[in-house]
């Protein structure tokens, strides 16, 4: 690993003892040895198993709910509803006091996505409390379901989360997260070349090899302590207090080690139920994702899509950028709220463009919950701007490293979220890319440098355009009536899909013709 | 449910066990010997986590009945490090950072150890072999074929050396 002092020289200390050296990971020797304890190593004894009852169905009203076959089942302990869940709506983010509540832990009136859970089975044994499971008996009447973010989006389509009343999240009065910097109209105006893609990630589940679980017991003095692999300790530990309603002091976690995490077990969803088991039972009580249900039901990578519009200078200089973010919550908020802030805050990627307009919205479907899973919302921004970059590279005629290169920000650039950019490196580390994959660089490339040529111009806060519909073309930016206020609910959708760019590209370039993408690419998969 | 009487050698030490006649190798040795460095990952046969060694052969215990184990020889990862200290594998996994979360390490440990067992000097598809039934979610396994090769004598870098040869293991 090459350690380069000279870009960071102002930020980094010569005298740190365990930078830049090989070091022994303190849980080495446990792992090797098979001695460091993962939550399922402490089996205690009398301990019972939980398993759910779960949604067939992708939206469904609940009508009745009948445990009473599921009792008479061998080695059946107790069954948890909803009506035994101290605090029966909850959202993980309230801890960042980021609501509205818009999650049952045990769903009643509604089910919301297939495999959702609707009761816990507590048994004896893990095969007794599936077993068991399957015999509890719910009366569903099918609702109709929405799969795809921009059909949720669309006038007509079927409600999926009532705690929101509408499709997507509300972001302090807003329906997306938005970044405004100069005149984007003005800057597709002028360029060569106006390009607009779709990109689309896919719902990726983490699959670690440890599935997601914990084991609940009776402490001393009324408090219950709980083994667990949750990925954040305190954040499982405060949810499940407040979905127990207990203050925090009566629980204890143990946790810490982790087989396989990437984002997958942060959702707290085995805490707070079997705590509760553990609570009503007064025993030690386990739950744990089989491998199906870690594939099926854990939360995934959001499938977040991206509309990417650049305009583009033959010189290579992007002067414009227009972003439709639309991150596919699924049926739930969970961490998803936060993630289309994180696309959005990306979406100019690392290089200096002097007009950018970005909306991102967090959209529920009848999909399953996603929630973090390694950079969400980061990496699927990366995919879609770099992928267009080197796109826009081939449309110009230019190398894609020297392109990167040529619009890297520098010191002193202003950032579109209006941050100057300090101690930036991305010009030197295309540089040692390329040098380390024998890949030509130009003089003129080799020769740029972070520390130069950035600020001035490029360092202020371009002035806003005249107020105006902008590029989404209606009603983008618009404020939208708080929740409750049904009847201008209505009025107040995001922008529909259908509305076009408003700006055509003008043919003005040697390479006209491929100018035209924008409405060939802009118009099409609508 | 039928229960027969299983004989057999655990890491060593004789044993005699009542089981019952669906009872898994997985069940008998993690649930009820407490012998918790096998890992029950899939339940399937499909992770490799719960690999154990049954008369020289690495076998999945999720899917391996344990009435067909009867006077068989078996070890797990408790039985690797000698009086001397850790098993060399141990020790090339920890100087060639092929544990991570630390999950599919003891079924990588039992499956190398089987592959060593029988051919003490494998090549990079040997070792590849021994343990394409083993998933690993954190390593990306190249540290862990650089761990087993070393262990072998065979590596670029011999075990014992902390950080071996590989540029990224800091």
């Amino acid at each position: 690993m090459e350690f380069r002092k000279d870009l960071f020289a102002n930020e980094r200390d010569d005298d740190l003892n365990e930078v830049g050296r090989p070091t022994q990971r303190q849980d080495a020797q446990g792992h090797v040895t098979g001695r460091s304890r993962f939550f399922d190593d402490y089996a205690l004894p009398g301990m019972l198993h939980m398993k759910f009852a779960r949604s067939p169905h992708h939206h469904a009203r609940v009508r009745s709910l009948d445990t009473r076959e599921a009792a008479q089942m061998p080695g059946v302990v107790r069954i948890l509803t909803s009506e035994d869940v101290p605090k029966k709506v909850h959202t993980l983010l309230i801890l960042l006091d980021l609501g509205p509540d818009d999650e049952p832990p045990l769903a009643f009136d509604k089910v919301r996505y297939r495999g959702e859970p609707v009761a816990a089975v507590i048994a004896e044994s893990e095969s007794a409390a599936a077993a068991a499971a399957a015999k509890v008996r719910v009366d569903y009447e099918p609702l109709p379901a929405v799969f795809d973010v921009e059909e949720a989006l669309a006038p007509g389509a079927p409600l999926v989360n009532e705690y929101h009343g509408r499709n997507w999240y509300d972001y302090n009065g807003y329906d997306f997260r938005k970044i405004r910097f100069g005149d984007v109209e003005r800057g597709f105006r002028e360029a060569d070349h106006v390009v607009e893609e779709r990109y689309q990630m896919s719902p990726i589940e983490h699959a670690p090899t440890e599935t997601g679980g914990c084991i609940a017991a009776p402490d001393t003095a009324g408090r219950y302590v709980c083994y667990t692999n949750t990925q954040a300790l305190f954040f499982s530990l405060e949810t499940a207090a407040r979905i127990l309603d207990l203050p925090s002091n009566r629980l204890h976690f143990v946790g810490g080690t982790v087989g396989g995490g990437f984002g997958g077990k942060v959702d707290s969803v085995h805490e707070p139920l079997a705590l509760l088991g553990a609570m009503l039972t007064q025993r030690p009580v386990r739950s744990a994702y089989s491998r199906a249900e870690e594939m099926q039901v854990s939360s995934p990578r959001g499938a977040e899509r991206f509309y990417v519009k650049d305009g583009v200078m033959d010189d290579g200089r992007i002067v414009a950028r227009y972003a439709r973010i639309y991150f596919d919550a699924g049926a739930y908020s969970r961490l998803s709220p936060y993630g289309a802030v994180k696309a959005a805050a990306h979406m100019p990627g690392p290089y200096y463009i002097p007009n950018v307009w970005v909306d991102a919205r967090c959209v529920y479907t009848n999909r399953t919950p996603s929630s973090a899973m390694r950079g969400f919302g980061v990496t699927g921004a990366d995919f879609a701007l770099e992928v267009q970059m080197d796109k826009l590279a081939r449309l110009v005629g230019m190398d894609p490293m020297e392109f990167r290169i040529f619009n890297a920000y520098r010191d002193g650039d202003m950032k579109a979220h209006r941050r100057v950019t300090k101690n930036a490196a991305l010009i030197e580390c295309v540089q040692a890319a390329a040098r380390i994959a024998d890949w030509p660089l130009s003089e003129r490339f080799q020769a740029m440098s972070s520390t130069r040529d950035g600020g001035g111009e490029r360092g202020v806060i371009p002035p806003a355009p005249a107020p105006g519909p902008g590029p989404g073309k209606g009603a983008s930016g618009r404020r939208v009536p708080p929740a409750g206020a049904e009847a201008a609910a209505t009025t107040a959708r995001p922008p529909a899909p259908a509305d076009a760019p408003t700006v055509a590209s003008p043919a003005r370039s040697p390479l006209a013709g491929r100018g035209r993408m924008s409405s060939l690419l802009g118009t099409r998969r609508r | 449910m039928s229960h027969v009487t299983l004989d057999f050698r655990l890491n060593g030490t004789g044993r005699t066990e009542l089981i019952a006649g669906g009872e898994t190798l997985l069940s008998l040795l993690r649930h009820r010997l407490d012998t918790t460095s096998i890992k029950q990952g899939c339940r399937q046969g499909t992770c490799g986590s719960c690999t154990v060694i049954v008369d020289g052969e690495p076998r999945l215990a999720c899917i391996t009945l344990a009435a067909t184990c009867d006077g068989c020889t078996i070890e797990t990862a408790e039985s690797l490090p000698g009086p001397g200290g850790l098993h060399p594998l141990q020790q090339a996994f920890m100087d060639h950072f092929a544990a991570q979360c630390g999950f599919c390490t003891t079924g990588m440990l039992m499956a190398a150890k089987a592959l060593l067992a029988a051919n003490p000097s494998p090549t990079r598809e040997d070792v590849v072999d021994a343990i394409s039934g083993n998933i690993c979610r954190c390593t990306g396994y190249q540290p862990i074929i650089e761990a087993v090769l070393a262990a072998a004598g065979a590596g670029p870098s011999g075990a014992g050396q902390p950080g071996g040869s590989r540029p990224g293991v800091v």
